[in-house]
């Protein structure tokens, strides 16, 4: 393997840059940045620490994420590279960027509500708010099924335009009333 | 983690119990994958066993500090006495309404406990539980709306369901059978106790059940529920029975015919 010379010295500025080529695999429209999937980073000389928080703990990418920062970076000038996963404070989907969430809307995928209402999962009432549609933007839609082809989304039909679409499940802070 | 002497071997033993519940029920679920009675099922359960075993690797992730590096030997490494797990999940997965009673109770479980645990005196299972419990909402909503569903649906599909909760039942009171050491842990603030979660759990089950026109095995008196059958303890202390070897025989086979392979 050849070690690439360095162009100029890393920043965390160009080290977040860099991490804009890493996308979900999943969701190969956004980055792993926009995500808000990357947590910190620290440079100590050659060295590079990047420290991800998965978006669901069950999520198999996150192994193939960390080997591409990893390459990614060496591939940019850093001498070593470590990717620590840390759970705190716990990801949440307020961390995804606007543009992440317009970017999934082109290609189908609603974006999760945004703030969190109270958690009523353990009473006996359930409110599920319905989703505007990613294709024609009405919001007559119907939830199909909380879980869909990854953990991280859920499967609705839209009645208007008679198309089923996915949308990323919310994730963050759950209040008890 | 910064652990006192004294709380290291009751917190293993919680940790075992909290991974070995998550991974058996994972494994367990993912036997529907192909299988289910509608895709939709299919579906939730090959998901929710995806989750299962990703909390069951945070819980195992948590004992590298307790010299336990590898949540890999943890899963394949051990003989069925060294298992922790409740008895409700070494149970076969019987037909589709007792594993949705099953996970349902499981889930209830988690929560009631995950709460209890964000405030534990040890930030790095508070840390973990808060995670966790974010996740156990949507299988909640899942359980409780397929369960209402179910249960008022055809004199069938409540039948089945009441059979898988008078089959449960007792099995799913082992999940608070207390860990060997649990009140050091109570004492030193990294849990509540598993007799007080049990009665908060029993309460919401219990409710929940009869609300939607079912009869769990409990009574309830001035809005206080008590159980009617005998909990099937032995889980904790490593009793189990035969259905748990067929598992770790089925699970370790790879494992144990190529040691040390990497994918």
């Amino acid at each position: 393997m050849v070690t690439p010379a360095r162009r100029a010295p890393l920043t965390k500025d160009l080290v977040l840059q860099a991490l804009q080529d890493v996308k979900d695999p999943e969701i190969p429209v956004v980055s792993i940045v926009d995500l808000g999937i990357v947590q910190g980073v620290v440079l100590a000389g050659g060295r590079v620490t990047v420290s991800i928080t998965p978006t669901f703990t069950g999520c198999p990418a996150i192994e193939h994420m960390r080997r591409e920062i990893v390459e990614r970076l060496i591939e940019l000038g850093a001498d070593a590279v470590e990717v620590p996963i840390v759970l705190d404070p716990p990801w949440s989907t307020d961390r995804i960027t606007p543009a992440a969430r317009q970017a999934m809307e082109q290609i189908g995928i609603a974006p999760p509500h945004s703030g969190f209402t109270a958690d009523e999962s353990l009473s006996l009432t359930i409110a599920v708010e319905s989703v505007p549609c990613p294709w024609c933007g009405h919001r007559n839609t119907s939830l199909e099924s909380a879980f869909g082809p990854t953990i991280c989304r859920s499967i609705h039909y839209c009645h208007t335009c008679r198309q089923s679409f996915e949308q990323f499940k919310a994730l963050g802070p759950l209040h008890h009333a | 983690m910064g652990i006192d002497a004294r709380v290291k071997q009751p917190l293993r033993e919680l940790l075992y119990a909290l991974g070995d519940d998550a991974f058996l029920l994972g494994h367990r679920n993912a036997e529907w994958t192909g299988l289910g009675p509608i895709l939709e099922e299919d579906i939730a359960f090959s998901s929710m066993a995806q989750d299962e075993m990703g909390h069951a690797v945070v819980w195992y992730g948590l004992m590298a500090d307790l010299g336990h590096p590898s949540p890999d030997a943890i899963a394949y490494g051990r003989q069925a006495a060294d298992w922790r797990n409740a008895r409700m999940f070494e149970q076969p997965r019987g037909d589709y309404a007792y594993s949705l009673m099953r996970q349902y109770l499981a889930d209830l479980s988690h929560a009631v406990r995950y709460d209890a645990l964000m405030q534990s005196s040890l930030g790095a299972l508070a840390t973990a539980a808060t995670k966790l419990r974010q996740e156990e909402k949507y299988h909640l909503i899942h359980g409780r709306t397929l369960i209402e569903r179910l249960a008022r649906g055809t004199s069938e599909s409540r039948q089945r369901l009441q059979d898988a909760c008078d089959a449960l039942f007792g099995f799913a009171l082992g999940i608070w059978e207390p860990t060997d050491g649990e009140d050091v842990l109570v004492s030193s603030g990294v849990t509540v106790s598993s007799e007080e979660l049990q009665s908060v759990w029993l309460g919401v089950a219990a409710g929940f059940l009869a609300h939607c026109g079912l009869k769990p095995p409990a009574d309830v008196k001035d809005g206080v529920w008590r159980a009617t059958t005998e909990a099937q303890w032995g889980g904790r202390r490593g009793e189990h029975g035969a259905d748990l070897q067929t598992i770790l025989d089925a699970m370790t086979l790879l494992h144990r015919s190529h040691p040390g392979a990497v994918w």
